[in-house]
């Protein structure tokens, strides 16, 4: 295809996403390495309905001046990426040197809020990545097995928690969690302990996230494999069938590989989307027990404002995502050699 | 699909049909648990004092001397306007879906039809667009939107919707479109047709498969969505996920939790009958085997 | 003939009567006026009552919305300011004062502002920013029936709702006798600040950015929260205001630390047991390690006028919210809604809590550009100190680093 072809077909979509996308993601790299100039704080007097109090604001006339003069700020560097919130350079040299033990030392380096959230994330998405593609597989497989006329309704049906909005969804869910509601209730007559909360303790509350996280996307994987499903070649099954294949040997030498390029892009897309895992903590409110990177980023942009460190937060983000999809993204590099 | 008839041992279609059904409780249990409680009220559906009270409604019983009471839906469709909501999804639904689908066409086409290494560096970068968080996305738009006078306005959310979800959009219709045959296209230029003739008259045809997996996708991303539409939207032009977290709020008001509630069940019944409707269409439209060997 | 133009008349000032009921004159007849606050009940009466100034050319619309916080900012930053006025709270004021986009209300209020009582205006550094219309805090709530079950009277100290707490326990009255908001995030951290103020302690050194909880003080309300949470619902670091109060209606608590604004739902008939609502008592603020100031933070909510704004909708907006917050606004349905500092509120037993917090000198929530910083630091480093991982001082120590790093980022600390 000819490159001004090529561009008058591209353009839309590559306009969009450079206005709204590449553009604000050069900005957020730049916001990273600046931080807010220094201020300079003066005492004064607050009187309220309460009375008055000694207080301290920020002295506006001093910082106008550097900010007309640098309006980007102060330049930083990488200063906010080492910082003890991002990936805590100085802390972390300080606990290998402390430590006496790799206990020790994991024990210290679960203190740093990033490296916290890192292991809930990477947990999050090692678990719930391979587990809900294998769901939705196995779901397609058997809805493909099914009579026509099911179909539908099936189909429907397993889209449900996809569908049904996550913020509401989780709030019926955290209630039926709990250790009154019929899921909790459940949980504790099969454990046979009736202190058992799932909220209270922090590995049942991991374990009740990936369990979520699974569940709701599941129904995706299921979609894409049941359209893929559709496309298998029925002259190579029919051979094969005719070969003595077992059902088995069928769906692992031959449905399996042709659906490989779609289970790829699934992998991408599920390794992205866990990693950025962010709503099931908060509609869940497991703060407590479980942070990720979104959730930062999330509670930096909110009353704080710390936005050089939730723009070094999502850099860092995209940076991680990158490097687990490496491994997706040189298959996919042979793929597209091949086509 | 061939209408052979492939003979499956009784176990195994045993097995298939109880793995199925446990699946498909465990999906629907949820929204069929929320289907009932929605017409209670807020102490007997999120009762702390125990879950039976969700299905007998002793406090609904006191309250509006029936178990079962209408005051959610009331309060949501009535009170609350939800039904305002409801028509600004449409609008953005339908819109981004159509936009969305347009721009993902036309760039997924080129992409799939390129010879050259760029094509697949395009790709790549934008998976990296798609690495981005949302919430700084959306964050960073805020100030310039509200100099530019395009904050609170339908199609500033239309257009922030569909530039966030190109990426995806594009991976998919570029993996659809490399299934189809080059000879096709290929064909018809040696006929003497441009590009964009090739892609009208001979792509347009055979590509619905992957557009309405597309689609579909691009309608619940844009129907779910709550980042880009609770920051981007005024009170009065809200859609249906920002209205009903609306509801929600920071001091549940007495009632308020069951609108939530209610609107849930309220966007979710369409949607079955919609599909109970249309499921010959879209369950071919997934199944047009577009591909071949 | 004259019998249908007479009617006719009498139609028309029918209808010109009816309208004047519902448009009123505040003073102001052109401007654009656009408020942005949060969502409680009482903001959303405030804003209505200023909408009824809409006359002319004067437009009134209001965006009352959770998310306030993450949009009044940016939605001030602009030139002119898309929201003419913000409504906020002790703590919400400090970030726009911090980025300059408040505009003193001195020349104003001269203007006309003089019947607004002098106590109600908020004054920083002689200026006056904001006008505050009422006041929150948490105190003490009981359930006057369990209490009485084993003869004890309302606690006045932390201590003695722990010892009244283990005697519910013991006898197996209540299993979970102290509710709480302790979610692990905001509301946490305001625990601990009560806790905190109550012990004695000063959260900075005093005219510095320079953070001091890691001492005797910060240990000791540390230990006291981790008193309390032995006595509370193991779930408790999942818990706000909402889930504490569900707690309360479902019957399962008996004693609470709990914000004013919510009592008048617990002791409502409307959608509660009438044992739980009959019974819930509200009472003062309590003192705790033999200190004298209660343990609690006093609030207040006020409107601002936006900075970036032309002075003709500075002044429609001064005055729309003016009569927003005027002795008219009371009536039978928004008297319950807060606990208004508008002449003519009369009090109702729910807001018992509040006065009395005011009337025992309680501290109000420090008003200082870095809380934020140590607030949401707090937040995130308390919980595992509850969950047993860490000491009460390393505890300490990490919050504070917590919060150097943020302050070094914003610049408060070098």
């Amino acid at each position: 295809m000819r490159h001004t072809v090529f561009l008058r077909f591209f353009l839309p979509t590559a306009l969009a996403m450079l206005t709204f996308i590449a553009l604000p993601i050069v900005s957020v790299l730049v916001q990273s390495v600046y931080a807010p100039h220094e201020r300079v704080v003066v005492e004064v007097e607050n009187c309220t309905p309460f009375g008055c109090v000694k207080s301290t604001v920020i002295d506006q006339e001093a910082t106008r001046k550097l900010q007309e003069e640098r309006p980007l700020g102060r330049f930083v560097g990488g200063d906010i990426y080492v910082d003890r919130s991002h990936l805590a350079f100085a802390e972390l040299g300080q606990a290998w040197n402390g430590a006496a033990t790799w206990h020790e030392f994991v024990r210290r380096l679960m203190t740093l809020p990033f490296y916290k959230a890192l292991a809930f994330t990477l947990t999050y998405m090692l678990f719930v990545t391979p587990l809900s593609i294998m769901l939705g597989f196995f779901v397609a497989l058997a809805v493909n097995a099914l009579p026509r006329l099911l179909r539908g309704p099936t189909i429907f049906f397993s889209l449900l928690p996809m569908i049904v909005t996550p913020l509401v969804g989780a709030l019926i869910l955290f209630w039926m969690v709990d250790s009154r509601g019929i899921i909790g209730s459940a949980v504790q007559w099969l454990a046979g302990d009736d202190d058992l909360s799932l909220k209270a303790s922090t590995p049942l509350t991991w374990i009740m996230l990936i369990v979520y996280g699974t569940w709701s996307t599941a129904p995706f994987a299921f979609v894409v494999y049941y359209a893929g499903l559709q496309t298998v070649p029925q002259d190579t099954l029919e051979s094969a069938m005719l070969d003595g294949a077992s059902r088995w040997h069928r769906i692992r030498y031959i449905v399996l590989p042709h659906l490989l390029p779609l289970t790829t892009f699934m992998f991408l897309i599920k390794i992205m989307d866990n990693f950025r895992v962010f709503e099931p903590i908060v509609s869940f409110n497991a703060s407590a027990h479980a942070q990720s990177l979104s959730y930062f980023i999330y509670s930096d942009l909110a009353e704080t404002r710390l936005l050089s460190s939730a723009a070094a937060t999502s850099v860092l983000t995209v940076g991680g995502v990158l490097v687990l999809l490496s491994p997706v993204l040189v298959r996919t590099w042979r793929q597209f050699g091949k086509a | 699909m061939t209408g052979r008839a492939r003979r499956r041992p009784a176990t195994l279609n045993l097995l298939i049909g109880i793995c199925l059904v446990t699946w498909l409780l465990l999906a629907i249990f949820p929204f069929v648990w929320t289907l009932w409680g929605s017409f209670k009220v807020e102490g007997d559906f999120f009762s702390k004092a125990g879950w039976q009270n969700a299905l007998s409604g002793p406090l609904t019983l006191l309250e509006h001397g029936d178990t079962f009471t209408g005051a959610g839906y009331h309060g949501a469709w009535v009170k609350e306007e939800f039904w305002r909501a409801v028509l600004n999804s449409l609008a953005v639904v339908v819109c981004v879906v159509v936009v969305s689908l347009t721009f993902g066409t036309l760039g997924g086409y080129a992409l799939s039809r390129s010879t050259y290494r760029y094509a697949f560096w395009l790709l790549i970068v934008a998976l990296v667009f798609r690495a981005m968080p949302p919430i700084t996305l959306v964050s960073g738009y805020l100030l310039p939107f509200y100099q530019l006078n395009l904050w609170g306005h339908l199609p500033t959310a239309i257009i922030v919707l569909v530039a966030i979800n190109q990426p995806f959009t594009l991976w998919m219709l570029t993996a659809f479109f490399k299934n189809i045959p080059k000879d096709l296209d290929e064909s018809a230029r040696v006929d003497g047709c441009t590009q964009f003739q090739a892609f009208r008259h001979v792509i347009i045809p055979v590509m619905w498969p992957g557009v309405i997996t597309t689609g579909l996708f691009s309608f619940l991303l844009a129907y779910n969505d709550f980042v880009v539409t609770a920051m981007l939207l005024s009170k009065q032009n809200q859609t249906m996920i920002p209205k009903i977290a609306s509801f929600l709020g920071t001091t549940q008001t007495e009632g308020n939790v069951m609108f939530s509630v209610a609107s849930v069940v309220s966007v979710t019944a369409p949607l079955f009958l919609l599909v109970m409707f249309f499921q010959r269409q879209i369950v071919s439209g997934l199944t047009a085997g577009a591909v071949k060997g | 003939m004259f019998y249908k133009v007479k009617s006719a008349f009498f139609l028309a000032a029918l209808l010109a009567a009816g309208t004047a009921q519902a448009q009123t004159n505040c003073g102001a007849t052109s401007g654009r006026v656009n408020i942005v606050g949060n969502e409680f009940p009482a903001i959303r009466s405030v804003a209505a009552q200023a909408t009824r100034c809409q006359t002319g050319s004067l437009t009134v619309r209001s965006n009352l919305t959770a998310n306030h916080q993450r949009i009044n900012l940016a939605g001030m930053q602009g030139n002119p300011a898309e929201y003419t006025s913000a409504i906020v709270a002790t703590s919400s004021i400090v970030e726009l004062m911090n980025n300059n986009v408040l505009r003193p209300l001195d020349a104003l209020v001269a203007a006309h502002g003089a019947d607004i009582p002098r106590n109600q205006l908020i004054t920083i550094d002689g200026r006056v920013m904001a006008v505050a219309f009422m006041a929150n805090s948490q105190h003490l709530v009981y359930r006057k029936d369990i209490l009485a079950q084993i003869g004890a009277e309302p606690p006045k100290t932390y201590e003695e709702m722990i010892r009244i707490g283990r005697t519910l326990r013991e006898r197996g009255i209540v299993r979970n006798p102290i509710g709480g908001a302790y979610q692990a995030g905001w509301n946490l951290a305001q625990e601990f600040v009560n806790m905190y103020i109550g012990h004695g302690g000063e959260f900075f050194r005093p005219g510095t950015p320079e953070v001091a909880v890691n001492n005797a003080q910060g240990i000791a309300a540390l230990n006291t929260m981790k008193a309390l949470t032995e006595l509370m619902n193991p779930d408790f670091l999942t818990h706000d205001s909402n889930a504490t109060s569900a707690e309360w209606r479902a019957g399962n608590v008996a004693m609470m630390n709990m914000w004013g604004s919510r009592t008048g739902v617990l002791m409502a008939r409307e959608g509660n047991q009438p044992q739980v609502s009959d019974n819930t008592t509200v009472g003062a603020p309590m003192t705790v390690g033999g200190g004298r100031i209660p343990a609690t933070t006093l609030w207040w909510d006020g409107w601002t006028v936006a900075r970036n704004v032309s002075d003709d909708d500075a002044r429609a907006t001064f005055l729309a919210l003016k009569h927003g917050t005027s002795p008219a606004l009371l009536n039978a349905e928004t008297m319950g809604q807060a606990v208004w500092m508008i002449a003519g509120y009369q009090p109702a037993p729910a807001n018992k809590g509040v006065m009395d917090t005011m009337a025992m000198g309680a501290k109000p929530y420090p008003m200082l550009p870095y809380m934020g910083l140590l607030h949401t630091a707090l937040g995130d480093g308390i919980a595992p100190f509850l969950q047993g991982r860490k000491d009460a001082a390393t505890t300490l120590a990490d919050i504070e680093a917590a919060y150097r790093t943020a302050a070094r980022e914003r610049g408060f600390l070098r």
